[in-house]
């Protein structure tokens, strides 16, 4: 069964060259089935290679597959090699389910689109790329499906291609990834430079040996690619603007899969990453700094989806916190829970915004609960996750999980833990405050869409996965079930805990666990017991409002800090520097050029003059010489 | 038989042939011109059949085989040449014609 591994990426890259050559007359089922058949027997393929790999383990845990040598240059070889352990496994059986899942979504969400085919097609061109980028045997494959994911998450972002802001969105995320790109690239230079291998096990293999490879800068540039895909601080801004595009989308690709590359690539080269102790506390700082800010935004969006964005950002921000740590299967384990109930979410917010007839605007829904009630009831177990409501949710544990660490691992500090938790409270309250504001107070508008059992099947096994995907690995406070966690502990190290925490685990958690209640306690005091409240907390604080609404002025910043100098740069060489030394080459060749065409004189004598000179001349230089 | 220095054949040749270069140079009638690149064909001609001489080798007459059927080629082309020029331009003037670069 391993041996069918090729099949995954292939699969659903054939369905994108089908689809892609389809026309537009093509019909809307055939585009259907394809589209999403290719995700689902990918899907299939997927779990039987599991249970394979499974039930009987290949040799050291992981297989390798060498399809044919790439290129080669010198020393330069990159092999078409794929490679599946633990945390590729992990991640496909996440990409392939959870993305057959939305591809079935969308077989109805999307019918009425413009465009059916072309979706399908970039979706499925998406599922391919990812599928190769985390199967990847080396850098360089890695990297190709890396490119492949953000260009697809631009063409997908601009789908609605005719209004031009979509367009822009679409090229401000690729503008802005492709900063962290280059970075990963120069760390890919570097690595080659100092290990001559771009095989990502012989490179960990060969990290421990050398000592004089520059590790400081491929950690510090490994970490700027990541934050570029996963949107962390520095390069955030992208993400909230990426909401342009149709909600399948957002959950497939800015929610459960393409932004958490960037964790999947710090956790696969976690051996670089570890070797640079600072960097790993930048990474750990830059995921609490990304958590808090972003939930603190997510508390004053007015737009469904936006909300979600930037809770998105704050839960990769746990990711990256638990990767700064060293706690790398409690990043996977989170990972893997928020896939399920981000992508439930962005589904279900798919569906508010369908039928209230493309309406994104919290404040004009509400009291959606019994006109709604199956998208409620499945919101409300994505919203329990992502709030991390104690006992009953995947996202308690995961959270759990790297909040504990955060405190107890050798790299950790209460510090970290402190912004993990008041993180956690305020994603409660924005949590809260969205489910509220949807779903309850009065009726404003009339839902216009019933969706039938293609919508309605993922949003339920989603929801079933959300409340329960935790219970893979508990906490040790609670019971002795850690399979995830022995899953991925045959790839990546387990925590270095420090020999003595301060505190116990179960305080720890019953004080993130009371404090995730009262976040959802004052969410319904503020915005459904007593709204005058939240009115009035808005209309005093609301300079700091703004400022949180527009992302804590980050793009603000950017275009004074980058787009305005380069703008005045630009504005001043209007005549262009370098363009002068172009215009002096033809200028001097026009001159020669003037200079030749007198001599064509038409004169037959004349030529005749100068073949008889020309023969003079050489004859006259042989003779010398 | 008296031997005729290599040198004063070679004399004559280059005379010949410069003749031949100057009238060239010179004559603005093109069939003159015509004349004058044969002047220059046969001394350089004249020039392989005093070498074959010298060492007493075939080959320079075989070369002046060659020039000979070369020239007599050249100057069928030329002369349809010439006979559509004066066709075209009604001269023989090789200065009237000098829009011809263009």
């Amino acid at each position: 069964m391993l041996n069918y591994l090729w099949l995954l990426p292939v699969l659903p890259l054939l369905g994108f060259v089908i689809l892609a050559a389809a026309g537009k007359g093509t019909s809307k089922s055939l585009v259907a089935w394809v589209g999403a058949g290719s995700v689902g027997v990918s899907g299939l393929i997927a779990i039987g290679i599991a249970i394979t790999f499974f039930a009987a383990p290949p040799e050291g845990m992981a297989f390798r597959q060498t399809l044919w040598t790439w290129m080669k240059a010198g020393n330069f070889e990159v092999d078409m090699a794929l490679y599946l352990d633990a945390l590729s496994l992990a991640f496909v059986l996440v990409i392939t389910f959870v993305g057959f899942l939305i591809h079935l979504y969308s077989v109805e969400f999307m019918r009425e689109e413009e465009g059916y085919h072309r979706f399908f097609a970039y979706m499925n061109l998406f599922i391919g790329t990812m599928l190769l980028l985390v199967l990847a045997d080396n850098l360089v494959l890695l990297y190709l499906g890396w490119e492949g994911v953000g260009l697809c998450s631009y063409l997908l972002i601009g789908f609605w291609y005719s209004k031009p802001e979509n367009g822009y969105a679409a090229q401000k995320a690729f503008i802005m990834t492709r900063v962290g790109d280059t970075a990963l690239a120069i760390a890919l230079f570097l690595l080659f430079t100092h290990f001559g291998t771009l095989a990502i096990t012989e490179l960990s293999a060969a990290a421990g040996q050398e000592e004089e490879a520059p590790f400081f800068w491929i950690a510090a540039l490994l970490l700027l690619g990541a934050a570029g895909k996963s949107a962390q601080l520095p390069l955030q801004t992208w993400l909230p603007d990426a909401m342009a595009g149709p909600s399948p989308v957002s959950a497939l690709i800015h929610a459960a899969t393409m932004v958490t590359a960037g964790v999947y690539l710090l956790a696969r080269m976690h051996v670089f990453m570890e070797l640079s102790p600072v960097i790993m506390a930048l990474t750990a700082s830059c995921g609490a700094l990304t958590l808090l800010l972003a939930a603190a935004s997510a508390l004053v969006q007015t737009d469904i989806k936006k909300v979600l964005a930037y809770s998105t950002m704050s839960q990769v921000g746990y990711m990256f916190l638990a990767l700064g740590v060293g706690a790398w299967s409690a990043a996977i384990f989170h990972f893997f829970t928020h896939a399920f109930f981000k992508a439930l979410l962005f589904l279900g917010a798919g569906v508010l915004i369908h039928a209230l007839g493309h309406e994104r605007n919290l404040f004009k829904m509400g009291g959606l609960r019994e006109r709604m009630p199956l998208t409620f009831w499945t919101f409300t177990a994505g919203a329990a996750a992502l709030a991390a409501l104690p006992l009953l949710s995947a996202g308690f544990y995961s959270k759990d999980q790297v909040l504990w660490y955060a405190w107890s691992s050798t790299a950790g500090s209460p510090w970290l833990w402190g912004a993990g938790w008041i993180g956690a409270f305020l994603t409660a309250l924005y949590t809260t405050r969205m489910l509220l504001l949807a779903f309850f107070g009065e009726s404003r508008t009339n839902p216009q869409w019933t969706p039938g059992w293609r919508v309605t099947l993922p949003l339920l096994i989603l929801a079933f996965l959300s409340l329960t995907a935790g219970f893979l690995d508990m906490p040790h406070t609670l019971a002795e079930v850690d399979l995830f966690a022995d899953w991925q502990h045959r790839v990546l190290p387990a925590v270095a805990t420090a020999a003595e925490v301060s505190v116990q685990e179960y305080v720890l958690q019953l004080v993130s666990g009371v404090t995730v209640l009262l976040g959802i306690y004052l969410g319904y005091l503020f915005f459904l017991k007593y709204p005058a409240w939240a009115e009035a907390v808005t209309r005093r604080w609301l300079p700091v409002r703004l400022w949180w609404y527009q992302g804590w002025g980050f793009d603000w910043l950017y275009d004074r800090l980058l787009v305005k100098p380069y703008e005045w740069v630009a504005k001043i060489n209007r005549e262009d520097v370098v363009d002068d030394l172009n215009q002096g080459f033809i200028a001097t060749g026009r001159a020669l050029y003037r200079l030749l065409i007198s001599t064509q004189s038409g004169q037959l004598r004349w030529y005749a003059f100068g073949i008889g000179l020309g023969a003079l001349i050489i004859i006259t230089v042989i003779l010398l010489a | 038989m008296m031997e005729i220095p290599l040198e004063h054949g070679l004399i004559l040749a280059i005379a010949l042939f410069l003749l031949g270069l100057t009238g060239l140079l010179i004559r603005r009638n093109i069939v003159f011109m015509l004349l004058s690149i044969e002047i220059m064909l046969n001394a350089a001609g004249l020039a392989f059949v005093l070498g074959g001489a010298r060492w007493a080798l075939p080959d320079g007459q075989v070369m002046f085989l060659f020039i000979l059927a070369m020239t007599a080629a050249e100057v069928s082309v030329g002369l349809a040449l010439i006979l559509k020029i004066f066709q075209k331009y009604r001269t023989l003037d090789t200065d009237e014609m000098d829009k011809m670069r263009e």
